[in-house]
């Protein structure tokens, strides 16, 4: 298919971005990679009258230390997180995950920002952002406005983003000296959406107990949450000590399947997930 | 002289050589020419509105908005089509009681499958006919649908077509010996499996594309067309659009892929020559992937219940099954949906010694698009029902499964035979093609390391076919049934005036090196470099009459009409050449563009002085001779239905009980499709193939809710193996040429695609074995294992 008609404005600044996305007569979105919200042009899905390419908006691109923490710009391309230093010294969950988000060809134009906007359910990235306890900064011409990661994704494609509103950053706090990290998903083919995926943080030392746990889950409900209660069970716990108990606390999750996995499976490879991702914390 | 029956010795012979395609260079620059590539003046742009429901009558079509929208030239509904294209009905004699209904490009008052073109917009852009598309109002009253083809056939299942009076298309019983006498003996173990095989479709590179251009003037009608059989749609356009087959002319350039997806007749394709015809203008049409899984055909989908009995020393005493298979809503024209069924009871067993056999197949309509002949038809169904259920009797016999085929295998010296369902059987190589297996693979150290890394919960599995391949058809396949189908292949050959050669063909290229082998034929019988040869094919005006290419007969019998072309210019060359250089044509050859001495020698002439002798200057030759220095020959099977390949294939996979998930680590594949033109692309098509197979036994399916939505129609969700998925492909051959041919080939396309999903599931079955576990579903997702295992 084709799309249906649009107009296309690449403004240099957020203030002209602003100025076309809050008029309402251009019905306009915000166009960062694309690589979601171009497949859905195509289908006719969406069918927005003008698209804002943020592409020229330097202010927004780039990561930067922000005290010993991450400031990354919302126009950040999954590529040059790949390749960024900083964000493997001090987000090594992100430098875990990006292999598996995609293909190479989709993350040298896919966005950070753009897949925190669409909170596809099935992503990684907010599942990465609630482990690393991230914040989202948005911004409109009537300011700038922080959330908690925890607080930002509500449902399936569903943010606490107003329309007219920007996700301009992301910041990530800096990580306590023994903070660990693991990830894990299973994907059908690789590269793909996974079938159930979990992203887990954690503070101790090597093979001792940790706490502050932070298990979050991608792929498997109708949005990337936190578990809780698995987090709970496995508090002051070396990681596969508290692995039976964590996996037995997962019910609190909404599972929902899928065409690759019902209900039940996901619930399963969940558990399994996270019993692997713990074995690698 | 040389004979063809030397050629193979010759020095500057290129069979058997894996030279270079010739269009490689310009396929991987992207100069290749595709039916999108072509612009016409004045071409316009077609777009379908679909049906968006599985069965509905059309109550009611309202075009005046989308007629409104500037750009838009005209729009087409079914009805509009009435009296301008005569109906078709997918039917062929030779399969006794097959029935199926009339088809128009567009329904007419009922939608019979989610994706049925209902109306047709062209206008100036594509973009510009689908915005007018969505404005086309249609008011559907649903109808039930019958989807499940398992409940198809009960008595309160909505029948499709009411006159009919059921939804069974084709039904057809097979039987030799006494299969419930052998069932019952008291010394046979008795090993019963009811096997799935999920629906995939063949998801070409290039989409199915159409660009149709008609002159009024002339009445003629140009089809450029992505596919793989111009003179089977040049007599099907000229038939129901009714214009002369001659004014009719068929031209396939590049072609992106077509697995046998390309030799339909698709209702929008038929729907855009309609329009050109009509509007007198050209017309494109390009579908889309959205199109392409919801229209290309589809393949495979079955539920066999299979029976086997083996006596304790392993010999298959008994074998029998009953296959019921969903074609949706009608018979494909005009090669049927019921040809994949009647494959599974023809080849089921095929390799090996059965004399007791019983296998009924029945072919239902139901509310999905149709199912018709893609790669390897039947083959994976046919293999995967007889190998799964000699693998799992061997086991409950407690014998190993390379054993088990040694004892039943036809025997290498025991041809020509005649098989229990009357195929015949001759130059099959099935034992040593397993002897040559076992060795590449390293039969018994694996397992012995399997054993071992079981202790350490590594749960890896072997698994094996042994089959046989449909390939060289003679006219018994389709012709014999009425089908506008050529069995025979052509080919000219025409010495150039600068010494080379041009080949054209009727057989096609869609991929595969179709030309390349051509080329390497006509260069090494005829005696000129590789690069002097120049090769046509894929135009009903300028190549021979032939079928094209499919069921693997390019090589087999477009090689061998072409052989046969090759050797009988080269005569008349000689001839000529013997006149000038005053001798007789058995004291020469041609080697290397020139015409030799038969017994070595420089050379006494080149070509291209010989042509242009004849060419220009006729004048310096004897009044009497009158060289045509060109030559047509072709070719077709005449002694067996098919000439069949045989092969025995080995899978390894690595399986994560606790996920479900299988990783294919090796698949090794020993071959024996006769003479070898090209080893490379030999090569390449059985990897490809194994990779198809791959797909068929762990990825591809077209998931349809109840209703008859197809719920996965993108490349996202519908899962095709990619370069990640794929392991290391070993491939050896074992050459038995067919005796059918002086070239002796036989096909190479599909035996991949038919013998890797059987392997394959016999690999996963081996890894469950000892968890007390099986699978026969596929594809084997990870979700179906793990209920296999009991987890979920
Ligand atoms: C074949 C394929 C496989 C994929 N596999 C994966 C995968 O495994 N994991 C995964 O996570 N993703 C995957 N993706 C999606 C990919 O990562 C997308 O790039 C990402 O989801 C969206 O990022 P984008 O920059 O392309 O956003 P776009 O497609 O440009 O935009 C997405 C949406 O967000 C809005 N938007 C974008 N930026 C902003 C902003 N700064 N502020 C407000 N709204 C904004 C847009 O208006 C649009 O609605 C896959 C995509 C493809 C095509």
């Amino acid at each position: 298919m084709k799309a249906a008609e649009f107009k296309y404005e690449r403004p240099g600044s957020l203030a002209e971005a602003f100025a076309l996305l809050e008029d309402g007569d251009l019905d306009a979105t915000p166009l960062a990679g694309g690589q979601s919200l171009v497949p859905m042009m195509n289908f006719r899905l969406a069918q927005p009258g003008m698209l804002v390419d943020l592409s020229a908006l330097d202010e927004i691109k780039g990561i930067s230390g922000d005290g010993g923490g991450l400031r990354i710009g919302a126009m950040t391309r999954y590529v040059d997180l790949a390749a960024s230093a900083l964000v493997a010294e001090r987000a090594p969950l992100m430098a875990m995950a990006l292999p598996h988000i995609a293909h190479a060809a989709i993350r040298n134009r896919g966005t950070i920002g753009g897949s925190v906007a669409l909170a596809d359910p099935a992503a990684e990235m907010p599942a990465l952002l609630l482990a690393l306890d991230a914040e989202i900064t948005v911004q409109s011409s009537a300011g700038t406005k922080t959330h908690a990661a925890a607080d930002f994704f509500l449902g399936m494609y569903e943010t606490a983003l107003q329309s007219g509103e920007l996700v301009t950053a992301i910041t990530v706090p800096a990580p306590a000296p023994d903070r660990r990290f693991a990830f894990y998903e299973l994907a059908r083919r690789h590269g793909d959406y996974a079938m159930a995926g979990v992203a887990v943080a954690a503070s101790g030392a090597p093979g001792g107990v940790c706490s502050d746990y932070r298990v979050a889950f991608f792929s498997v409900s109708d949005r990337a949450l936190r578990a809780t209660a698995a987090e709970a069970a496995l508090d002051g716990k070396v990681p596969m000590d508290g692995a039976e108990a964590a996996i037995a606390a997962l019910g609190e999750i909404p599972f929902a399947g899928d065409l690759n996995a019902a209900t039940a499976t996901k619930q399963h490879l969940s558990g399994v997930v996270l019993k692997r991702a713990l074995e690698r914390v | 002289m040389s004979g063809p029956q030397t050629i193979f010795d010759k020095p500057n012979t290129y069979i058997g050589k894996s030279v270079p395609r010739a269009d490689a260079v310009r396929l991987t620059q992207g100069r290749g020419k595709y039916v999108d590539d072509i612009q016409l003046p004045r071409m316009l742009h077609a777009a379908f509105v679909r049906s968006p429901v599985a069965h509905g009558r059309i109550v009611s079509i309202n075009v005046s908005e989308a007629k409104a929208v500037p750009g838009v030239t005209a729009v087409f509904t079914g009805a509009d089509f009435v009296g301008q294209v005569e109906p078709y009905v997918g039917v062929l004699s030779h399969l006794a009681g097959l029935r199926s209904a009339p088809q128009m490009p567009l329904a007419v008052d009922v939608a019979r499958w989610t994706g049925e073109p209902l109306v047709m917009v062209v206008a100036s852009s594509r973009a510009i006919a689908e915005d007018a598309a969505a404005l086309v109002e249609i008011d559907i009253e649903e109808l039930d649908p019958a989807t499940d083809m398992e409940r198809a056939l009960d008595a309160d299942a909505p029948v499709i077509h009411a006159e009919f009076g059921s939804n069974l298309a084709w039904e057809r019983l097979v039987e030799a010996g006494n299969p419930d006498a052998a069932f019952a003996r008291d010394d046979v173990t008795v090993v019963e499996r009811r096997f799935r095989f999920g629906r995939h479709t063949g998801v070409t590179l290039e989409t199915r594309a159409s660009v149709v251009e008609y002159d009024p003037s002339e009445r003629m009608l140009t089809y450029w067309y992505s596919g793989q059989a111009p003179h089977m749609m040049q007599f099907i356009l000229a038939k129901h659009l009714g214009l002369p087959e001659e004014n009719v002319r068929v031209v396939s350039q590049d072609v992106g892929g077509s697995f046998g997806i390309k030799i339909h007749t698709y209702g929008d394709d038929i729907a855009t020559a309609a329009a050109a015809k009509i509007l007198g203008r050209p017309v494109k049409f390009v579908a889309d992937r959205l199109e392409s899984f919801l229209t290309d055909i589809h393949a495979r989908d079955h539920v066999v219940d299979g029976r086997i009995a083996v006596t304790a020393d392993g010999k298959i005493a008994a074998l029998a099954f009953d296959d019921v298979t969903g074609i949706g809503p009608y018979s494909m024209y005009p090669r049927t949906s019921a040809i994949e069924a009647n494959q599974v009871l023809n080849l089921t067993g095929a390799p090996y010694l059965i004399e007791h056999y019983r296998a009924r197949a029945r072919v239902v309509f139901q509310n999905k698009n149709m199912m018709c002949q893609y790669r390897a038809v039947g083959h994976p169904i046919a293999m995967a029902v007889a190998d799964g259920l000699l693998e799992d009797a061997a086991n409950e016999i407690g014998m190993d499964v390379v054993e088990i085929r040694r004892r039943n295998l036809v025997r290498d010296d025991a041809y020509p035979t005649v098989s229990a369902t009357g195929m015949k059987f001759d130059d099959l190589s099935h034992h040593k093609s397993l002897d040559r297996l076992v060795e590449m693979m390293d039969y018994d150290a694996r397992r012995a390391e399997h054993a071992r890394l079981r202790k350490e919960g590594i749960h890896r599995g072997i698994g094996l076919v042994s089959m046989v391949e449909v390939t060289n058809p003679s006219p018994m396949f389709y012709g014999i049934g009425g089908a506008p189908i050529a069995s025979q292949d052509g080919t000219t050959i025409r010495l150039e005036a600068g010494g080379a050669i041009h080949v054209s063909s009727s057989v096609t290229e869609q991929g595969q090196g179709t030309n390349a082998i051509l080329a390497q034929i006509a260069a090494g019988v005829f005696g000129v470099p590789l690069d002097r040869v120049k090769v046509t094919t894929g135009d009903t005006r300028s190549t021979p009459y032939g079928g094209g290419t499919w069921a693997s007969r390019g090589a087999g019998i477009g090689g061998e009409a072409t052989l046969q072309a090759a050797h009988a210019l080269k005569q008349q060359v000689l001839e000529v050449a013997a006149t000038i250089l005053q001798s007789t044509p058995d004291k020469f050859d041609i080697v290397d563009g020139h015409v030799v001495d038969a017994d070595g020698g420089p050379p006494r002439m080149s070509l291209s002085d010989l042509a242009r002798t004849v060419y220009y200057r006729g004048n310096e030759l004897p009044s009497d001779l009158s060289p045509e220095l060109v030559a047509t020959r072709h070719y077709r099977v005449s002694d067996f239905p098919f000439v069949f390949t045989n092969g025995a294939m080995a899978a390894e996979v690595e399986l994560d009980p606790e996920t479900g998930f299988v990783k294919v680590l090796n698949f090794w594949a020993v071959e024996d499709c006769g003479r070898v033109i090209n080893p490379q692309l030999v090569d390449g098509q059985i990897r490809g193939g194994v990779v198809q197979g791959i797909g068929g036994a762990f990825y591809e399916e077209c998931i349809y809710s109840e209703d008859g939505q197809l719920e996965n129609a993108t490349m996202a969700d519908y899962l095709v193996p990619m370069a990640f998925e794929m392991p290391d492909i070993f491939v050896a051959h074992v050459e038995t040429p067919t005796k059918t041919s002086v070239l002796g080939a036989k096909g190479a396309g599909e035996a991949g695609t038919g013998g890797a999903p059987a392997a394959l599931m016999n690999a996963v079955n081996d890894a469950l074995r000892p968890l007390g576990a099986s699978i026969h579903q596929m594809p084997m997702t990870p979700e179906r294992v793990l209920k296999a295992l009991g987890t979920v």
